[in-house]
């Protein structure tokens, strides 16, 4: 995944910190690349490709955060168009790649519709303005989402069928005997079909976005970000490039919201559109490090494994903790999400750069 | 260097990322009006808003009589007496123009006889008493600008550019209304209308690319035409 | 269309404007008048919500996108005095009836006022001037807020109890208005009568006014506008911890979800009104409080897309709100 990031960005003496982040993403990158070989339990699998799925969507986030300076609260708002626009045709056609490219391309075209219509309205003013009416529009649709349940199965959601390819039941290839060839100990079945259409478009969109931050473009809006009246003052048009950027993180969004949908066979408002999402995504990229693109895979990896194991530490601490008043309601694991919070706090207050930020300044000429 | 009321000592100050000025020192004497010149862009404004404290030097200092006043918060150099006339004039558009003037005033309440020589000086003052300052023409606002800096004695007015798009006729209204206020403090005055400057100003600096390039007497340099040309002919060129 | 709209009274003509569009749709005068009066007492307590958060914003620049935690913790701390006064609430006696609201009311507030410093000393002061830190700290701190409010009074739904003198309806003909609702509508009046007083009548509010137009022009006059924020701070915060209060006996069951719900309607009154302004917060306020109860009644199911609707068509019309602060 990450050998293109490498070349991507201009080289002339990449210092260690820099190098150290491009190991740990070529590392994770290799190890999500062969996840079904690798972790051979069912869930790992589902780990694996909400990595995935989580890197293209933290790192689409992280074009409009880190390479603006804007906070929207509308990407899952655009996300859950994807993934509902796929199931909706999904549910309504049966399991079909002309459902996914139809249905899918539809709420592709809306979150690109919304993304003009908000960026003209409110990109002109202030970036705290934008935050509001991001997320003003995002819990509008949330609530449109589990009201207009006759098509989307309100608070529930709804299940679906992938195409015939994704199931478990598909063989990929057969050995003599017509049963399901195996690699490694690895039946390559529908589900590994599954996990490689997750896996091969999140890394074709990821590598769209190190190609969009190292063109031109991405030039241009590091210079808005650094001094936007002087970039004005020279005569680049901010408005058009941040609702052009904004789009662009959009129908990325939306895209892998599509992925999404077909990979879980399932949408819903806790899945697709929630705020938890957009908190956690807050959340990976600031851990990750707002403005490095390649930050989104730390990000997301830290925060998968931190919920994982944050949660198992809370219990062990509020089983010591249980004769004492309130604290034991504090570490309960389900109030994992304060410790996150504070952890949130702290992270913007003392490493506003991220993990990759962070490593990455180490040891350059600065 | 006795009876200086201002003093900068090799004053440095970064914007941003922008280095603009390069070692200020300027000592303003107590009394009269002097003039600090300079084209666009040479560090004039910055200079006024360094000694406010509104931003902030990085190397130098600024004392003010004893005051050190480099790194004190603007409401306390304020509060030392030192008024300040913005560039923008600062004027609060949503203000009548009386509430404009009772918020200058450290207590809130109006010297009566005072505020009859400033109605003296700037009728529209009076005139425009209870109305919103928003409605003002830029001339007024810029009377309501200055009116507001001497609702009390100051020890020193700092003015940012008071004529800029006002018309002659103002202007020359401002230039009697100048002189009565230098009678009681000291203003230190930016400028790029040398006309005006000229007929103010007892001392005269003159600032380019953030350093001071000349300081004396105005009546030397208003006598001297090739100094004048040597030192503002890029600044004055249009003003004249 | 805009020299029209001015000789009615200019945009504070808005609400009136839509009370008599849906006086047509709806046809029934009593039914018209029981909404109008839920709409005018959720928009004053929407209205206290929001006043202080434009405030806030309007003086430092700064958008708390934790506000609704002051909301959040209003309600739930008034539940609890309530309940624990149930005697009072109870009881035959007008007098103890309202002292035992008054009390749960001024229990919220406080805390509002007291949690707001602290606030504003820990989480805003080190991140004033750099929107991106502010929004993700506030926001930040919002989610600890929440997790905080679960963790004290757990997820489940808290029922509250309303003082026996405001249960009911008073019946006008054949027009029942809820007691609450008169008195929501009633408190939302006294407050903002004693704000705009406080700010158009005392030196302080002058101060206010000034530094929200040019906060460096206040300070080059010898204010500190920073002790002054504090105190915009926490009133602002009081406020909305008595919104909250008011808004708990107003629904009479409430759960930890209430702030985020009710965030997303006082940012939407403030986007509308303007930010900055208490004028522009109360119309705001009044318009979605109104077109919320109306479009509730006529289209149930779209009344929080209705108020986004009214907000995207203020801001295609007036991209800075109705009546936004005016900025030197």
């Amino acid at each position: 995944m990450t050998a293109a990031s490498i070349s991507a960005t201009p080289t002339r003496r990449v210092p260690a910190g820099r190098l150290a982040v491009y190991a740990i993403v070529l590392a994770i990158g290799l190890c999500l690349a062969f996840a079904p070989f690798l972790f051979t339990d069912v869930r790992a699998a589902e780990v694996a490709a909400r990595i995935c799925i989580f890197i293209v969507l933290v790192a689409s986030y992280d074009l409009l955060i880190g390479y603006t300076g804007i906070v929207s609260f509308a990407h899952t708002m655009f996300f859950g168009l994807g993934a509902y626009g796929a199931a909706i045709a999904l549910k309504a056609w049966g399991p079909g790649w002309d459902a996914i490219l139809l249905g899918g391309g539809a709420g592709v075209v809306a979150a690109l519709v919304l993304a003009v219509l908000i960026g003209l309205l409110s990109l002109r003013v202030k970036a705290i303005f934008f935050a509001m009416v991001t997320l003003a529009a995002a819990s509008v649709m949330l609530v449109l989402a589990s009201q207009l349940s006759d098509i989307t199965g309100g608070e529930d959601g709804f299940t679906y069928q992938a195409p015939r390819l994704f199931s478990p039941a598909f063989k990929l290839f057969e050995d003599a005997d017509g049963k399901v060839l195996r690699l490694f100990d690895v039946a390559l079945n529908g589900k590994v079909a599954a996990y490689y259409f997750v896996f091969l478009s999140s890394l074709v969109l990821f590598l769209l976005m190190l190609r969009i931050v190292a063109s031109p473009m991405g030039t241009v809006l590091e210079a808005i970000r650094e001094n936007e009246m002087r970039a004005e003052a020279i005569g680049y048009k901010v408005v058009a490039y941040r609702t052009a950027i904004f789009c662009i993180a959009a129908v990325i969004a939306a895209t892998i919201g599509v992925v999404r949908a077909v990979w879980l066979k399932y949408t819903g408002p806790e899945v697709a559109l929630s705020f938890h999402i957009m908190i956690d995504i807050l959340l990976m990229v600031v851990i990750g490090g707002m403005g490095t693109i390649v930050g989104a895979v730390i990000g997301v990896v830290v925060m998968s494994l931190a919920q994982f194991y944050l949660k198992d530490l809370m219990e062990v601490a509020a089983e010591a903790t249980a004769g004492i008043p309130l604290l034991p309601d504090l570490l309960n694991p389900d109030r994992w999400l304060l410790w996150l919070g504070v952890l949130f706090i702290l992270l913007v207050y003392f490493f506003p750069a991220g993990i990759a930020g962070t490593l990455m300044n180490k040891g350059s000429a600065r | 260097m006795s009876g200086a009321i201002l003093r900068l000592d090799d004053v440095h100050t970064d914007i941003g990322q922008y280095h603009i000025l390069h070692g200020i020192s300027l000592n303003v004497p107590e009394g009269g009006v002097h003039v600090l010149l300079g084209r666009n862009g040479a560090g004039k404004t910055t200079t006024l808003r360094t000694v406010m404290g509104l931003w902030r030097a990085r190397k130098g200092a600024i004392v003010f009589r004893h005051h050190d006043i480099t790194a004190m918060p603007t409401p306390d150099i304020a509060r030392l007496g030192i008024a300040y006339v913005p560039e923008n004039m600062g004027i609060f558009g949503g203000l009548t123009v009386e509430e404009n003037m009772r918020l200058a005033s450290t207590t809130g309440r109006f010297d009566d006889e005072r505020l009859g020589r400033i109605f003296a000086l700037f009728p529209a003052i009076e005139k425009f008493w209870t109305s919103q300052a928003s409605g003002l023409s830029g001339g007024q606002k810029q009377m309501l600008a200055i009116a507001r800096a001497i609702v009390e004695r100051r020890e020193l007015i700092l003015i940012d550019e008071p004529t800029k798009g006002l018309a002659p006729a103002i202007i020359r209204a401002m230039i009697g209304a100048f002189r009565e206020i230098a009678t009681e403090t000291t203003i230190l005055l930016v400028e790029q209308n040398f006309l005006f400057a000229r007929s103010l100003g007892r001392g005269v600096a003159v600032i380019d690319d953030g350093r001071i390039v000349h300081h004396g007497d105005m009546a030397a340099l208003a006598s001297d035409e090739a100094l004048q040309t040597r030192l503002l002919s890029l600044s004055l060129a249009e003003h004249q | 269309m805009n020299a029209l709209l001015d000789r009615v009274g200019g945009v504070y003509a808005l609400p009136v404007i839509l009370a008599i569009l849906a006086f047509a749709a709806i046809g029934s005068t009593s039914t018209w008048v029981t909404l109008t009066a839920a709409g005018l007492a959720m928009g004053m307590m929407i209205f206290l919500m929001a006043s202080g958060l434009s405030l806030i914003f309007g003086l430092m620049d700064v958008l708390n996108f934790g506000h609704s935690a002051f909301v959040s913790f209003g309600a739930f701390i008034a539940a609890s005095v309530l309940a624990a006064l149930g005697a009072w609430l109870a009881a035959d006696s007008v007098l103890l009836n309202i002292a035992a609201l008054m009390a749960a009311i001024a229990a919220a507030t406080a805390f509002g006022a007291l949690a707001g410093w602290g606030f504003e000393r820990v989480i805003v002061k080190p991140v004033y001037k750099d929107h991106l830190r502010q929004i993700l700290i506030t926001m930040g701190a919002l989610i600890v807020a929440e997790q905080l409010l679960l963790a004290i009074w757990g997820g489940t739904p808290i029922a509250v109890a309303r003082p026996a003198f405001l249960t009911g309806s008073i019946i006008i003909g054949d027009v029942a208005i809820e007691a609450y609702r008169i008195f929501a509508l009633l408190l939302g009046l006294v407050v903002y009568v004693g704000m705009y007083l406080a700010l158009n009548r005392t030196r302080i509010g002058l101060l206010i006014r000034a530094g929200v137009e040019n906060r460096e022009m206040v300070e080059s006059l010898g204010f500190r506008i920073d002790r002054l924020f504090i105190g915009v701070f926490m009133a602002g915060s009081a406020l909305a911890a008595m919104g909250g209060a008011m808004w708990a006996g107003y629904q009479s069951l409430i759960t930890p979800a209430l702030g985020q719900e009710l965030m997303i309607i006082v940012f939407i009154v403030v986007i509308i009104g303007g930010l900055g302004s208490i004028q522009g917060s109360l119309l705001g306020a009044i318009l979605v409080g109104l077109m919320t109860n109306y479009v509730a009644f006529l289209f149930p199911k779209l009344a929080l897309a209705s108020n986004m609707l009214l907000m995207m068509a203020v801001l295609l019309w007036r991209p800075y709100g109705l009546k936004p602060a005016v900025k030197g």
